[in-house]
């Protein structure tokens, strides 16, 4: 008999999680809560200033300090070729500052003490003597003509640019952008916001002289990568170097970059011959690790009267702050931007794209961004709401005369990508009829008439998961394929292990269910883990959400090659030919004789102890994963919104939300990251931002200025789900962690449009902040860039 | 009886020490520390107990909160010195040595927690406001939590977490406990 | 995240306290912390000597005095006011603000009187005190004297407390009619400083205004008190141009900064929207215009 699949938790079961088992007793281990014999404690001094050349460091005062075992500057780092290390971005980024800082927060100084607070204490014993310099806060300053030149560590860099970049079809688009009837343009900014997970970053070096081995815990999603970028950086060899990220509090893409506070842990260890702890704290980490977004567009879309799109135009102006130091796919300078517009059949589009220095924190890739699609997401269904709006069109009709359809399908995106499969107009007749959109016009003109201004949102994508196929996708390099090594032990229990990296996305408990799904092993029987560089195989980490993707892909693989071999075994145990022997869930039988069988864990005992002749014992494999294509999960997300014409604040009605990842491995885990998306998505919409003023200052640098919505602000969420399984993934999943805060913004910011819609505004710039919203509303003028920081008496 | 304790070399009288008592989970506890630790780190770092974590340095994210005398405050903005002679409940004196509380099995059954980072201090503040009312609904719910940040969740299913749990603390009560009116002049 | 070194004292008498203010020249009290303890950490603020005084009984008690008055103690949380079954039935303008306060884990540590000394133009309580002509009751060496809230407070954070002297309770004065009142706070989200907060005092004589207060929060460099838009108020039945009249004159009365929270005119406009939907509130039917 077939065990029931759902029973033994395999896919579709929505099994409850395995580690929560210690979260909820408190018993996580993150890497403050790991201690270790004789472990010191570091702070960083950072810079004040946006820019200034630095003219002198007096670490005098801290030395003097009882406690205090190292201070390091950049003078020291740059004595052992360590003041600099490669990005992720083919450039370089200052470790700790030696004769400039380039952005506010930039690291300048550390000490390393008995405790924390010590440490702290001599921070500020640092004296350091800036001579400031003019500092660029927009792309605009950048790339004026008398700019001053922020990288001139660089050799053959002569102004503020970082790259020019470019796709798609330029003659094509312009011959229908001269056949339109109609041209609609806009232009926005997506403004800088933060990844911020609860759980800042951190690290414990502990170089232990007596093996030469670097041990190193970390908040990272990718320890592999870091392994290879310690190894660059430090030279030391890459056997000699253990990564081990234990539980993440959150990640978001926060924790892929290498951060210099990592390397400079490293080398205190090495100098102090004791494990260094540097624990970040959140203003630390919102002034200087990886952001995402600050990308400007002008975008252009040219239609038909009868609303069919011949064309698309996108130049988008990025700043990526004082370092390239993006994690994305090297081919890609402005990650996967042109990926916008792949749900809709249009012929030709062109996508031109400069990215600039600022004096700002490195960054732009991160946030649940899936490499820049958020932005392109977002731009794309803000034009798409323009459009529709200036030819005088139904928003949800506009969209149905352009989504692709289910029959279209290879379809070749206007930007050249390849996608295999959707539901498109399902998903959004679906969302249409939850949110009631069909008796919504009449309630919106009888509300407006008692002084009520109430909007509906639309937001309809698809995007690209599970980076990358390796003609296309890589990292430095290195290729960005995933793996799984899976050993079944002679009870039939079992270890996995993947080269992803949970930060709550609940991998212990999905992986185990892939695993159940192709051997029939409960997966309450199969322990998880992911995250030491010694014991787990090499992968590219967990973001863009491509560990389902890739990792997951990876695991039902070689839980196949285990079938294959358990099935070799099990012809032996019953006596027969191997093409005799057939396959149900749990267990092997004889065909024709269903009674006459041998279960899976009746094999994994014969492995060793019963092993036909030829055949090696044990059941133990591995599978590294090079995904053919990307995926390409599609969603609905419908917005509905109230906002207050006397004060210009809005709440959300009701959020409606039509997500189609494929096959779903764990319903309750999938439900739980399209909520976590489309509160972030929420949050960017109305709250959150980082901003600078003229000086450089950064404003969003702690949790009052950077505000993440509460309980009290954030709105119920009515999820709907359509399945079209990915027609290339071995269990035909996609991945959703990212969906929702790609898609999410778009449906909250038209619909605020929607309700202002009889004022003639056409677009406010996220964060839709009440006085932002207000001023639009009373002025009926467009409200672009950042909240003004500049206080007046 | 401590067999070792390692002193610094280089007395400083200028470091003022404190000795402070108090009850941790029921347990009564007493150490000697500076007056400027936060109750947070000598939780964390002074007895161990590193269910309650710290996520911002502005007072704002709520992932530090345990219970003072019952009532939930966050951790990184008292003093340890703050705590002698008072109650302290942190995450670990949730469940007993055979059973889970039932707001910890709630998180469990709904979903309550992706990366585990807000958990505690989210548990402890529903702990408190089940503790004064046991039928919450659920705006009661959302705005006692409202100190508390989560970002992975987006909260709905913390929200269910809670609810599962009142409805099994009130399943499970013992018939009428009298009304407590809260102390007032 | 890590405060400077301090020496700390937990007195359990206010003569104890105050003589220990006084012995200390760089001495700071500590009652609820949660203003003074995040500034610590940040490194703003750096006392030498801390003085508890969370140990002191006695102060921890609010309610209605037999003269009318209502005494709130140093020592009464914001969770306490929050909580009252019996506040609103005395103090409508109180009672509105608190739940209002920060958060709700904030608000079972901060104090009401810490946060009028505290004097943060965007703090709650002291636009509350302002409308409601309060006072704080300071004890020092020399003993007990009353200082009216507006002498009280002598700019962005600073009062008029000596260095050895403790503020021991606040007093709203006896009302001359029927309090009514109320508080409205515009936040971005629970927790954030206000963008513009509006406290509303009425005493009402039967359905005429016999007694009015209006405090405001956050658009100024202190907290402000607009005169003129509760002198407005004063003898009408809160009819609809008066109310238009009370709420000009109290945008009037700001002087608020653009920034991020929103431009000058903004904040000015939320402080009169705000001033009409507190006083619509309690408008009498027949008083709305047809």
């Amino acid at each position: 008999m077939a065990l029931d699949e759902i029973k033994i938790g395999g896919l579709g079961a929505s099994r409850k999680r395995v580690e929560d088992n210690r979260f909820i007793r408190g018993k996580g281990n993150y890497v403050d809560d790991v201690v270790l014999p004789g472990m010191l404690h570091m702070e960083i001094l950072r810079s004040p200033l946006a820019h200034a050349r630095i003219k002198s460091i007096d670490v005098s005062g801290a030395w003097a300090i009882p406690g205090v075992r190292l201070v390091l500057t950049g003078e020291m780092m740059a004595a052992r070729n360590l003041a600099w290390m490669p990005t992720l971005s083919y450039d370089t980024q200052a470790v700790l500052a030696t004769d400039k800082v380039r952005f506010q927060g930039q690291e300048v100084a550390c000490v390393i003490a008995d405790d924390p607070y010590i440490a702290k204490d001599a921070c500020e014993a640092i004296v350091v003597d800036y001579e400031p310099l003019p500092p660029i806060v927009n792309p605009t300053q950048a790339m004026a003509p008398d700019a001053p030149l922020i990288r001139d560590d660089k050799v053959n860099q002569v102004d503020n640019k970082v790259f020019d970049w470019e796709v798609g079809d330029k003659d094509g688009t312009d011959r229908a952008f001269a056949e339109a009837d109609v041209v609609s343009e806009i232009d926005m900014h997506y403004p800088r916001s933060h990844p911020s997970p609860i759980e800042a970053c951190g690290s414990i070096a502990d170089f232990d002289r007596s093996t030469s081995k670097l041990t190193v815990y970390m908040t990272t999603q990718a320890p592999h990568i870091i392994r290879a970028a310690v190894s660059l950086v430090a030279e030391i060899p890459e056997h000699m170097i253990r990564i081990i990220a234990p539980d993440l509090g959150g990640g978001f893409g926060n924790k892929v970059p290498v951060y210099p506070g990592y390397v400079a842990s490293i080398l205190a260890s090495i100098l102090t011959e004791r494990p260094v702890k540097w624990i970040e704290d959140k203003s630390g980490n919102l002034i200087s690790t990886g952001f995402g977004r600050d990308v400007y567009l002008k975008g252009q879309v040219a239609m038909r009267n009868d609303g069919k799109i011949l064309g698309v135009r996108m130049h988008t102006e990025s700043d990526h702050g004082a370092f390239f130091s993006d994690a994305q796919p090297s081919k890609f300078k402005i990650g996967l931007m042109h990926s916008a517009f792949a749900c809709y059949d249009i012929p030709n589009a062109h996508l031109t794209a400069t990215g600039v220095y600022t004096n700002k924190a490195p960054g732009g890739v991160a946030y649940r961004c899936s490499f820049r699609v958020t932005e392109a997401m977002y731009f794309q269904e803000r034009m798409i709401q323009a459009a529709a709006d200036d030819l005088g069109m139904d928003q949800a009709e506009f969209r149905r005369v352009n989504l692709v359809r289910d029959d279209d399908f290879p379809h070749r995106t206007p930007f050249g990508f390849l996608t295999d499969s959707g539901q498109y107009e399902k998903c959004l007749d679906i969302g249409l009829e939850a949110i009631g959109y069909a008796d919504f016009k009449q309630e919106q003109e009888e509300a407006r008439k008692r002084g009520r201004l109430l909007g509906i949102g639309i937001s309809t994508m698809t995007e690209p998961l599970g980076a990358g196929n390796s003609r296309e996708y890589d990292i430095l390099g290195i290729k960005m394929f995933d793996s799984a090594e899976l050993r079944v032990h002679m009870t039939g229990k079992a270890i996995l292990r993947t080269g992803a990296k949970t930060q709550g996305q609940g991998h212990e408990t999905t992986w185990a269910q892939i695993v159940a799904h192709e051997l029939g092993i409960p997966a309450d029987d199969i322990v998880v883990e992911e995250g030491d560089t010694d014991t787990a195989p090499f992968g590219m980490g967990t973001y863009a959400s491509r560990s389902t993707p890739v990792a997951g892909a990876a695991v039902a693989m070689v839980s196949r090659k285990i079938r294959a071999k358990a099935r070799k075994i099990a012809a032996h145990l019953l006596e027969v030919s191997e093409e005799d022997v057939e396959w149900e869930l749990g267990r092997f039988y004889v065909r024709g004789a269903q009674d006459r069988g041998v279960s899976i864990q009746e094999c994994a005992m014969a492995a060793y102890s019963n092993v036909p002749d030829g055949l090696e014992p044990g059941l133990e494999n591995n599978a590294y994963y090079d995904p053919p294509n990307l995926t390409w999960p599609f969603a609905c997300y419908i917005a509905k919104v109230e906002v207050d014409p006397e004060t210009g604040v809005w709440d959300v009605l009701r959020m409606v939300a039509v997500d189609d990842c494929g096959v779903r491995i764990n319903p309750m885990i999938v439900e739980g990251q399209i909520m976590g998306g489309l509160t972030e998505a929420y949050a960017m919409a109305n709250m959150q931002f980082i901003t600078f003023d003229e000086d450089g200052n950064c404003i969003g640098s702690n949790y009052m200025d950077y505000l993440l919505p509460t309980a009290w602000e954030t709105p119920g969420f009515e999820l709907h789900e359509v399945v079209t399984p990915c027609p290339h993934h071995p269990i035909g999943a996609k991945g959703i962690g990212e969906c929702a805060t790609v898609g999410g913004p778009a449906a909250f910011v038209n619909a605020v449009m929607d309700a202002l819609k009889h004022t003639g505004v056409r677009n406010i710039d996220m964060p839709l902040l009440p006085d932002r919203v207000y001023g639009a509303l009373t002025t009926g003028s467009d409200i672009s860039g950042m909240p003004p920081v500049k206080t007046e008496a | 009886m401590t067999l070792f304790e390692e002193v610094p070399v280089t007395t400083t009288d200028e470091i003022p020490v404190r000795r402070v008592e108090m009850r941790v989970n029921g347990e009564t506890r007493a150490a000697n520390i500076e007056p400027r630790l936060l109750l947070a780190h000598l939780l964390r770092n002074g007895l161990q107990l590193t269910g309650t974590h710290t996520g911002c340095d502005t007072t704002n994210c709520g992932a530090c909160t345990v219970l003072f005398d019952g009532q939930p405050v966050k951790s990184c903005t008292v003093f340890a010195v703050q705590a002698d002679g008072h109650d302290i409940t942190t995450v670990e004196g949730l469940a007993t040595a055979s059973e889970l509380h039932p707001i910890q099995e709630g998180f469990k059954d709904e979903h309550g927690l992706q990366c585990g980072f807000c958990t505690p201090g989210m548990m402890l503040s529903a702990k408190a406001l089940l503790d004064e009312n046991p039928n919450p609904t659920e705006d009661d719910v959302r705005w006692a939590l409202s100190g508390n940040l989560c970002r992975c969740t987006g909260y709905q299913n913390i929200v269910k977490a809670v609810l599962w749990a009142a409805e099994k603390l009130r399943d499970d009560a013992p018939a009428d406990t009298p009304a407590d009116d809260g102390g007032e002049a | 995240m890590f405060p400077s070194r301090f020496d700390y004292k937990s007195p359990t008498s206010l003569d104890e306290a105050i003589s220990l203010l006084s012995a200390h020249e760089d001495a700071k009290v500590l009652a609820g912390g949660q203003s003074l303890i995040p500034m610590m950490k940040l490194r703003f603020a750096a006392p030498a000597v801390l003085v508890d005084i969370n140990n002191i009984p006695g102060l921890d008690q609010h309610g209605a005095q037999s003269d009318g008055s209502y005494r709130i103690g140093a020592l009464v949380r914001h969770a306490d006011l929050e909580k009252s079954t019996t506040l609103g039935d005395h103090q409508p303008t109180i009672a509105a603000a608190a739940p209002l306060v920060a958060d709700p884990i904030v608000r079972t540590r901060g104090t009401f009187v810490g946060s009028v000394c505290h004097a943060d133009p965007q703090g709650d309580w002291a636009s509350c005190m302002v409308a409601l002509d309060g006072s704080i009751v300071a004890q020092g060496p020399n003993g007990r004297r009353t200082i009216a809230v507006d002498e009280f407070v002598a700019g962005p954070f600073q009062t008029v407390l000596a260095a050895d002297e403790i503020a021991v309770e606040a007093i709203i004065p006896p009302a001359s009619g029927t309090r009514k009142g109320g508080y409205l706070k515009l936040e971005r989200r629970v927790g954030d400083f206000a963008t513009a907060g509006v406290a509303l005092s009425l005493e009402m004589s039967g359905s005429t205004v016999a007694k009015a207060g209006i405090g405001l929060t956050g658009v100024g460099s202190a907290t402000i008190s607009a005169t003129e838009a509760a002198a407005a108020l004063v003898g009408s039945s809160l009819d609809d141009a008066t109310i238009d009249a009370a709420a000009e004159a109290a945008a009037a009365a700001t002087s608020p900064r653009s920034d991020h929270r929103g431009s000058a005119d903004y904040k000015r406009h939320i402080v009169a929207t705000f001033v009409r939907r507190l006083l619509a509130q309690h408008q009498p039917a027949e008083a709305k215009v047809a």
